[in-house]
């Protein structure tokens, strides 16, 4: 048994293939720069090299890929956000994902299971009302379910008839679903750089020289590299990569943590979530238990844990489903998100004429993993920005045009 | 459990404490343009740094500032807010 493994693994009919080649060396110039190698910066640079056919691409990532916020996520995807704006775009995303590993040859893993968010107030259940119907108009999968309605999608949910945290009805989301988050980022590393991208590991931007209202080069731990065009995808650094272009970008940045149990048979088969315990939960294929809440209460740049916060996630998920009181939790983190005032992202133009922006994607962005690497890259291949990404420029702070999804993303991402 | 001292009720476990963020200095409305009103209700220091902000202990309603590094998360010190307006 060992030799015939031995021979297989020396055979010259199986040769060993990785999915992405070794970091090559920087060269000095490349036509478009992105900034960050997580799923949106790999996403739009497979999107410049298939669709564009602009392969002068260069992916900086000070680490590894992936790792910073798109291998922490809970992976939610769906739609059902408040704004037309909103859930314009997130739907294209929820379509991408829905052919996602054709597209990338790649098994993402998309289970669109549905997502059931709970109700346990009035207030809550009218304003599910009106993200119902909002859905529905825009052409989503969204509605409202009364309490048989919530029994029925989710057995053994604890209903707490009579008590304080009574669960009154639901937002049945039929679109929602998950993927698995490495393999989105790698499905898209993997296209891209068979396309001729290049993707840097351990290649860090320290610094853009600016000339006028252009970025002529970014200046990295391996040398200096001039650009034509610049992206930036840094997740939780966008706000300090921005700063390092001269651009203050209205973000803060909190830590958001999550968890996952040791494995369980297969019994929750839709993603559900409380506004007001600030709790969701999905099961992974694996059985794990994800568990995830809503961001720190204040701001750090920083990836520990505390109990705190773990203690309130577990609360929240006995309280929904008190058989998990004696499960163990096999594993849990965090990631710096990077909030905007109102809960939807920075994408577009920037006060430098060849930057652009792919930022501001705090608790709910990777859910958006195709759709902002697809319109990015339009963005930058046409130099102007498409209208379905319009309502996101940085300049709405200014002319008080505001997309408030603060109550469609608080608990649910 | 991380403790903060709040100048009336001394070092409690910061559970007890709610952040309303950093300090801003707040524009004069007579003077201020549209595109520095939109800054100051928009933009909150985030800078990787020590920042200034304002805290409340939860059970007594009682406010106060404290200087905390944003990186390392340590507080520095914490003061009653009548030295903010010393400090300024
Ligand atoms: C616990 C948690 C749960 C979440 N749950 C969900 C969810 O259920 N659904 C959802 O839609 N979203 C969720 N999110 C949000 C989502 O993870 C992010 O919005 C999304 O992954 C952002 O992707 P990105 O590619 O823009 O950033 P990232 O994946 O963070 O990638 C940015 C990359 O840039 C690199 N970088 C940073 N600085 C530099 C530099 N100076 N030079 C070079 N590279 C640099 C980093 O190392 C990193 O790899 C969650 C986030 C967290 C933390």
């Amino acid at each position: 048994m060992p030799l015939r493994l031995l021979k297989y693994g020396l055979s010259r009919d199986y040769p060993v293939s990785g999915d992405i080649p070794a970091t090559p060396e920087l060269k000095p110039a490349y036509d478009v720069v992105i900034i960050g190698g997580g799923g949106h910066g790999l996403s739009c640079a497979h999107h410049l090299a298939k669709y564009h056919g602009i392969r002068s691409v260069a992916v900086l990532e000070k680490g590894y890929l992936a790792g910073g916020n798109t291998a922490r996520n809970t992976t939610t995807i769906r739609s059902n956000y408040i704004t037309p704006e909103g859930i314009a775009f997130y739907k294209e995303g929820v379509e991408l994902f829905e052919r996602l590993s054709q597209e990338l040859d790649f098994n993402v893993m998309f289970s669109q299971r549905g997502q059931l968010t709970l109700a346990h107030t009035e207030a809550t259940m009218r304003s599910f009302h009106l993200r119902a119907e909002m859905g529905k108009h825009m052409g989503t999968r969204t509605e409202v379910v009364d309490q048989k309605g919530v029994e029925e999608l989710c057995p053994l949910i604890n209903m707490d008839y009579g008590g304080p945290l009574e669960i009154l009805g639901g937002l049945w989301h039929a679109d929602g679903g998950t993927a698995r988050h490495d393999a989105v980022a790698w499905g898209y590393a993997a296209q891209a750089s068979r396309r001729g991208v290049e993707i840097h590991q351990r290649t860090e931007v320290q610094g853009f020289e600016v000339v006028g209202d252009r970025v002529q080069a970014v200046t990295t731990n391996r040398g200096r590299v001039a650009c034509g065009q610049v992206l930036i995808a840094t997740g939780g650094m966008n706000y300090d990569v921005a700063l390092m272009a001269g651009i203050e970008l209205p973000i803060r940045c909190y830590p958001l943590q999550a968890m996952v149990t040791q494995p369980l048979k297969p019994w929750l088969h839709t993603l559900v979530s409380s506004v007001s315990l600030h709790t969701y939960l999905v099961q992974s294929s694996r059985g794990e238990v994800v568990i995830g809440g809503g961001s720190d209460p204040y701001q750090l740049y920083s990836t520990r844990s505390t109990l705190d916060m773990k203690e309130h996630l577990a609360e929240g998920a006995v309280h929904l489903f008190p058989f998990l009181q004696g499960v163990r939790l096999l594993r849990q983190w965090a990631g710096i998100t990077d909030m905007t005032p109102d809960y939807s992202p920075i994408l577009g133009a920037s006060p430098l004429a060849n930057l652009w922006l792919d930022c501001g994607w705090g608790t709910w962005g990777f859910k958006a993993t195709p759709v902002a690497g697809k319109r990015m890259a339009q963005t930058i291949a046409e130099g102007r920005v498409p209208d379905i990404l319009k309502p996101f420029a940085l300049e709405r702070f200014e002319t008080f045009r505001l997309l408030n999804e603060m109550g469609a993303t608080a608990a649910s991402h | 459990m991380k403790l903060l001292t709040c100048p009336m009720n001394g070092p409690r476990n910061i559970d007890e404490f709610q952040c309303f963020g950093p300090v801003r200095a707040r524009p004069d409305p007579n003077a201020t343009a549209d595109r520095d009103w939109s800054r100051h209700l928009f933009r909150a220091e985030n800078r990787k740094g020590i920042v200034v902000e304002w805290w409340r202990h939860v059970p007594s309603n009682y406010f106060f500032l404290a200087e905390r590094d944003l990186v390392s998360n340590e507080i520095i010190r914490t003061f009653d807010a009548p030295q903010l307006r010393d400090r300024a």
